[in-house]
């Protein structure tokens, strides 16, 4: 049979979604509307840490509007610690905690923003009325709320695990000790890292519509993971799987923020519509937001290098410690993913590595864009920073010489990442990486002859440039169920959400080349359990990798189909069929041609037999699942300005090269590049998240988390360099999170040049920095 | 005690309505609920990321932050009217699709309904004009990067034949 030909793929395809969009007709969430819709809304704990003597409810009662208030005490058998989304990996030795949150809080509440009652009401301005109505009598307890101290034996406890011990995990490969002996420099160095809030500009929200009658749950959610909340509610409320429906309509973002992690919101709301028969919705707002959903937050690495003279790492050791809120439904996933960022793209022949994940009276940590692995660049690249310092050699020079080379893949690190597999690199190209963001930045030029103008001229100008690698595309799988229609239109139903990643396109574009249509002859259903409901989700950059492979095979199932069909109606051999337009022609004979649609019709005959062993319909499922992640790479460089008056400062260039294997579709990857990079600046200058001793959020609004604008943020050249992933047909990478991991280091090492580290100015040892604490660094600065 | 109701009358994308609402409906969910224009979202409801954007008279407003009798007596529209009835874009629109100005999309009616009016004032604008004006507007997908580029192109094209 005739090959299929890409005249898509690889293509920068304006996207499908894009008219229903940008005219106001797509639903999201907060769009659903049924007549009989009721609204909830949630009371929430105002203490970090709290027992909870008496919730009265009494004085909603009579409240007009109100229909339902609900506290745990109403909950029976449905109040219990929720499963846990993501298990610890089988590493030796692990310690892990297991503390899960409940729908609602009953005797404890552990954080700010712990909802304790819901109201249902007749709109959400009635339902929040009464929340000020119900009387809880909290007893206030000792808050565990910065991390170190959090880690005492003697901190007031979260749960009922000294020392707050979520976790404590230890991976090693070679001998440290060794290296550190065989060393001519060991440097070891304190570094804080930060990690803020995903911030999608929708937020959380819910609809559930219970059919007494049907006994069925319908749920619209804005999640990444339909399929997964689908499971979990099934399980947790008793029904059969056929009895539910999840739909994650459009969802205005996600980034991690959106998982699955068993809130007490996604929950609740199902159970209360099954409870009163009926339509209800709760739509988070931003004030909830930033209370009640997952963070990311802070980690404390105690880190150390040991480098030969020449540059080359003999070894790393890192042990660090872990804020990871109340409650830990998503497992390790956060700190263990930098436990691995830490080894980078570099040959690190010895690390040992420790963690301690530890409880504190805040929010719970999971995932957020790049999920921990920030934590872990920003570490090794400072280190390899300070070493090319003390041992006079130039930075990038230094990188050069530890980069894995070209020929070592695929790569052994020797220790095993989130996915439960040893971190393996498939393939990649990392020095060509390096040298082509150099030659675009203009790195040899700059630092030799416009930075010493530039300074002469008064201008506090500085370089940076950094590399990471990403592990992308991880298992356990995706499938896809595509069906050509008698119109002729093709349909694919995945099981994944889309939060913006442009799957209505991509996946269009795998089709549409393998069956012949234009890209928008197909339609794609992401995220909805009755048209496809097996799948994990859209997160570590895995919905493109994943499930466009899935995609791709069973579109290459249904073109078989397809084909040996044509060659039956036209007897001859399918050798000589191709299909184009929609069309399937015979090479000699050009003017004989059958639609696609008609051979969908023909492919379910209303009379007669279906041959045995066939199926009916032009149409197949298929499912991929990857053995292991496959592993993107890149480099930044940024020159940055700082006015020293005012230490506010301004990127001046931004380059960004980057490996994503093959591209499906180039446009789509720069834009998530673009935003990556935008989160990136976000949480190298401008996010922070503050919380008092008490553990209270001190800036929960957008006016005083400052979220980067379009004066921020510049304009980012971009180049590729295209090593295809061994570890899928298609040789795909991911990218969702490439844009966000390296931006912070490579902003430190550029400010940190500008302000003339060289000359004896201050090491920049934290993220995120504000014109405030570089003054202050600036201040404290050896002269 | 519900607060004693009160009557509105308004012009929405060039459409009477009269309605009957509790003073205190924000003008946001008045649009998006009592109207069904769902295509007005709602990021934040305190005035910061420019999701809710409309113009009022012509001027760009946070809808968030008007209470529905206050759009008694004006003109409202939003982003249901800018594309022709026969479906043809706005050539802001055709602009952010051109240019892939928008991901999950839920930033983009604010945005669209800023940029009109800020077209319409400064048919010739600059980069830097178009990066200022869009300031008030948060996207967390895009990096804005695209999203001038568009806008950029929409001054082109509008500037252009007008
Ligand atoms: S919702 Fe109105 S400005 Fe954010
Ligand atoms: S496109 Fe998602 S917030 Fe702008």
């Amino acid at each position: 049979m005739t090959a299929a030909t890409n005249r898509y793929f690889g293509s920068p395809v304006l996207r499908n979604e894009d008219a229903p969009l940008l005219t106001g007709a797509a639903m999201f969430v907060d769009d659903i509307d049924f007549s009989d819709m009721l609204h909830v809304a949630f009371l929430r704990s105002p203490h970090a840490h709290a027992r909870i003597e008496k919730i009265d409810t009494t004085a909603t009662h009579d409240r007009d509007g109100v229909v339902a208030v609900f506290t745990a005490d109403d909950l029976g058998a449905f109040w219990a610690p929720s499963p846990l989304v993501v298990p610890p990996p089988p590493i030796e030795d692990l310690v892990f905690n297991q503390r899960t949150q409940t729908p609602l809080a009953r005797d404890v509440v552990r954080y700010v923003g712990e909802p304790v009652a819901l109201v249902v009401a007749e709109n959400r301005y009635l339902a929040e009325d009464a929340l000020d109505r119900i009387v809880v009598d909290y007893d206030p307890l000792p808050v565990a709320a910065e991390l170190e101290p959090s880690a005492q034996v003697d901190a007031p406890m979260v749960h009922d695990v000294r020392g707050n011990v979520a976790a404590e995990v230890r991976q090693v490969k070679g001998d440290y000790n060794l290296a550190k002996n065989n060393a001519d420099v060991v440097i070891a160095r304190r570094f804080l890292y930060e990690h803020g809030l995903a911030q999608p500009i929708e937020t959380r929200g819910i609809v559930a519509r219970w059919d007494t009658k049907a006994e069925h749950l319908s749920v619209w959610a804005a999640t990444q993971t339909p399929t997964s909340l689908h499971g979990g509610l099934a399980q947790l409320m008793g029904l059969g799987s056929h009895q539910i429906r999840v739909v994650a309509p459009f969802v205005g973002g996600g980034f991690g923020s959106k998982l699955l992690m068993y809130y007490p919101e996604e929950l609740m709301v199902p159970w209360a519509a099954r409870q009163l028969g009926s339509s209800l919705k709760w739509i988070e707002d931003r004030s909830e937001h930033f209370v009640a959903t997952s963070q990311e937050r802070g980690q404390i690495h105690d880190a150390e290098i040991a480098v030969s003279q020449d540059g080359k790492i003999l070894g790393l050791k890192d042990v660090f410690l872990h804020d990871n809120g109340a409650y830990n439904p998503y497992g390790l996933t956060v700190p263990i993913n930098s436990q691995c960022a830490v080894l980078g793209p570099y040959v690190v022949p010895a690390y040992d590595s420790s963690f301690k994940a530890i409880f504190t009276n805040k929010p719970i940590v999971a995932p957020f864009r790049g999920a921990g692995r920030q934590h872990g660049v920003f570490v090794i690249e400072r280190l390899l920073d300070i070493a090319a310092r003390q041992l006079g050699i130039d930075r990038v020079e230094i990188r050069r010489r530890n980069l894995i080379p070209s020929d070592a893949f695929p790569y052994k690190n020797g220790i095993m990442f989130q996915d439960f597999t040893e971190l393996q690199y498939d393939s990649g190209n990392y020095l060509p990486i390096l040298e082509r963001t150099l030659e675009i930045i203009g790195y040899e030029s700059f630092v030799r002859d416009e930075q010493p103008i530039l300074r002469a001229e008064g201008k506090c100008v500085g370089i940076g440039v950094v590399c990471y690698v990403e592990g992308t595309g991880i298992g356990p799988y995706e499938g896809a169920k595509v069906q050509v229609d008698p119109s002729g239109r093709v349909h694919v139903a995945t099981g994944i959400g889309t939060q913006g990643q442009s799957h209505f396109t991509s996946f269009a574009q795998i089709a549409a080349d393998l069956l012949g249509v234009a890209v928008d002859e197909v339609d794609v259903t992401t995220g909805d359990t009755d048209q496809f409901g097996w799948g994990a989700g859209t997160f570590a950059s895995r919905g493109a990798v994943v499930a466009g492979n899935a995609v791709h095979e069973a579109c290459s199932a249904v073109r078989e189909k397809i084909l040996n069909l044509a060659a039956e109606h036209f007897e001859c051999s399918s050798q000589q069929l191709s299909i184009e337009n929609g069309e399937v022609q015979t090479l000699d004979k050009p003017d004989q041609s059958i639609t696609i649609g008609e051979l969908a019709v023909l492919a379910n005959p209303m009379r007669g037999a279906v041959k045995p062993g066939t199926e009916p319909g032009l149409q197949a499922t298929r499912y991929f699942g990857p053995e292991a992640g496959t592993t993107a790479s890149g480099a930044h460089a940024m020159i940055v300005e700082v006015d020293r008056e005012t230490m506010m400062v301004k990127i001046l260039k931004y380059v960004v090269v980057h490996d994503c294997g093959t591209p499906i579709n180039p446009m789509v990857v720069e834009g998530q590049i673009h935003g990556g990079v935008a989160q990136g600046i976000g949480n190298a200058f401008y996010e922070k998240v503050m919380y008092d001793d008490a553990g209270q959020i001190m800036n929960a609004t957008l006016a005083d988390y400052l979220i980067p604008t379009s004066m921020d943020v510049p304009v980012i050249e971009l180049d590729h360099i295209e090593t295809p992933s061994t570890m899928n047909p298609l040789g795909i990478k991911g990218v969702g999170e490439a844009g966000a991991i390296p931006v912070a280091p490579a902003f430190a090492q550029a400010v940190e040049d500008a302000l003339g580290i060289a000359e004896g100015g201050s090491e920049i040892l934290e993220i995120p920095l504000s014109p405030n604490r570089l003054w202050e660094l600036a201040e404290g600065g050896t002269q | 005690m519900l607060e004693e109701l009160v009557t509105v009358s308004t012009v929405v994308n060039g459409k009477h309505y009269r309605r009957v609402v509790e003073p205190r409906l924000l003008l946001s969910d008045f649009i998006r609920h009592d109207l069904g224009l769902t295509g007005t979202h709602v990021g934040c409801e305190h005035g910061v990321c420019g999701a809710c954007t409309i113009l009022v008279d012509e001027k760009p407003v946070r809808a968030c932050l008007m209470f529905t009798p206050q759009a008694d007596g004006h003109a409202i529209e939003t982003v249901e009217g800018l594309a022709e009835e026969n479906g043809e874009l706005h050539p802001l629109q055709e602009a952010f699709r051109d240019k892939h100005g928008l991901q999950c999309g839920f930033c983009t009616p604010g945005i669209l309904m800023t940029m009109k009016a800020f077209i319409a004032q400064h048919p010739k604008a600059t980069e830097g004009e178009i990066r200022e004006a869009l300031s008030g507007n948060l996207c967390r997908c895009t990096g804005y990067q695209n999203i001038v580029e568009a806008v950029r192109l929409a001054v082109s094209r509008i500037g252009g034949s007008s």
